[in-house]
């Protein structure tokens, strides 16, 4: 796994293509970008901004799309509303724009073909994104692999991808979705989902979690219960 | 280059002087780490320097609980760019851990080892001053198992990535090797003041 890159990771300008909606507070944003090394599945960049006076801004944002040779990435960012940079994006942020980013970034939130399956992903609300650059990348490059994605959002309003998602659970013969609505007598991962989970897709090689951090300490433990090695699990948080 | 539209919500003046390069002020504390909790079995923790393979000394959770106790307030860096200030901090400094151990630093280098396998290097000389500390309480309570606890390394001059969580031990290198993340493109050192986040920063 280890494949140490000891080259410098440089700011760049990318140019913003296309914004999409994807859900009500989430946009895709994609971006003609060339980086010097290649994308691994679940890695993010980093973004920064800055004011006319200097004054910079920095965040991370996960790669939602497949590593491809586009030359292109797509990012997608739920606006927040006190947020310095993703209120950037969701008000003032137009086709044509150019902004500094830099990536891709992180060897360890990572899953290659090669690394194979089955494969088990965990993503709570918009910790998502990187879980489907995995699923469009397995698609693409190692359709065989077995995977599951159980994902859990409040509302169905508030699914990242859900055409996506639903026509590959339809279509893909080795992928399969599990979808949990958390709000209005909804119910959140629980062992008994984790169990079906795993007997669905049978015991994984891999097991990626990402969402908030109460989520994924969650269905950490949880999957730890299950008898799941510890090292076969990834996790990936946000918020505190 | 200046972004189109982009005027930033800068903190105030003394809060900015704190903050070093591309970092926020964050209020909650944000937990990253590679994968689960470990669990940890209290009655077997300890806690083991060594050189190479070979064992120097190890604590077990009574006696290391039982050495000089040292305290730390101050600000913390992570490299994902938050920042949280006046944490404060108790445990055991690593100049008490050495003199604990009736020994002086047997290299320059060393790894500190997690109870999850993870490992980050840090140079000895950023750890005794006393510059370092493991930690076992946090704002006056057990650190809780999300950040780290029962135990963990606190470094605090330098990104948190350094601060090993759960850490077991600490492993005394002839070189400078790479942990988890330095081989993995993030920076060998890794000092928030010089925003040395990636190789080459």
């Amino acid at each position: 796994m280890i494949d140490p890159v000891a080259r410098p990771l440089p700011w760049q300008t990318a140019t913003l293509l296309a914004i999409k909606p994807v859900t009500r507070r989430v946009k895709s944003y994609r971006f003609r970008i060339a980086f010097d090394r290649p994308i691994l599945a679940g890695q993010h960049v980093d973004v920064r901004l800055t004011a006319p006076d200097g004054y910079q801004a920095q965040r991370s944002y996960s790669i939602a799309s497949a590593p491809g040779a586009d030359g292109t990435i797509e990012l997608m960012i739920e606006g927040l509303p006190d947020g310095e940079v993703s209120g950037f994006f969701d008000s003032v942020a137009e086709i044509g724009d150019t902004i500094e980013l830099r990536g891709p970034i992180g060897g360890s939130f990572v899953w290659r073909p090669e690394d194979g399956g089955p494969l088990l992903l965990v993503g709570g609300g918009s910790g998502v994104v990187p879980l489907l650059a995995m699923l469009r990348h397995r698609a693409a490059a190692a359709p065989q692999v077995p995977a599951l994605l159980l994902y859990s959002v409040r509302n169905a309003s508030e699914i990242i991808a859900a055409e996506e998602l639903a026509v590959r659970a339809r279509d893909e013969a080795h992928f399969d979705l599990m979808l949990t609505l958390t709000r209005a007598g909804g119910r959140r991962v629980d062992g008994a989902m984790i169990g079906e989970a795993l007997d669905r897709l049978g015991a994984p090689r891999h097991v990626y979690i990402c969402g908030g951090n109460a989520f994924v300490g969650q269905a950490a433990d949880l999957l730890l219960d299950a008898g799941i090695e510890p090292g076969l699990i990834r996790t990936e948080r946000f918020g505190g | 280059m200046a972004t189109r539209g982009f005027t930033g919500r800068r903190p105030p003046e003394a809060t900015r002087e704190r903050l070093p390069p591309g970092q926020y002020l964050e209020q909650d504390f944000p937990v990253l780490q590679i994968g689960p909790n470990p669990r940890i079995d209290m009655d077997r923790w300890s806690f083991t320097l060594r050189e190479g393979s070979r064992p120097l000394k190890s604590w077990n959770w009574e006696e290391f609980s039982a050495l000089p106790r040292t305290a730390w307030r101050g600000d913390i860096h992570c490299v994902t760019k938050w920042s949280k200030f006046d944490t404060g901090w108790e445990g055991v400094s690593v100049d008490d851990i050495l003199a604990a151990a009736g020994i002086s630093a047997p290299t320059e280098y060393l790894l500190a080892e997690g109870y999850d396998d993870y490992i980050t290097n840090v140079p000895v000389a950023d750890l005794t001053g006393p510059k370092a500390m493991v930690a076992t309480h946090y704002e006056g309570k057990p650190i809780e198992p999300d950040h780290g606890g029962p135990a963990r390394l606190l470094v605090p001059h330098l990104y948190f990535w350094k601060s090993a969580k759960w850490v077991k031990g600490l492993r005394f290198t002839k070189k400078d090797e790479g942990g988890f993340w330095e081989l993995r493109g993030y920076h060998m050192y890794g000092d928030p003041w010089r925003e040395q986040r990636f190789t080459g920063d």
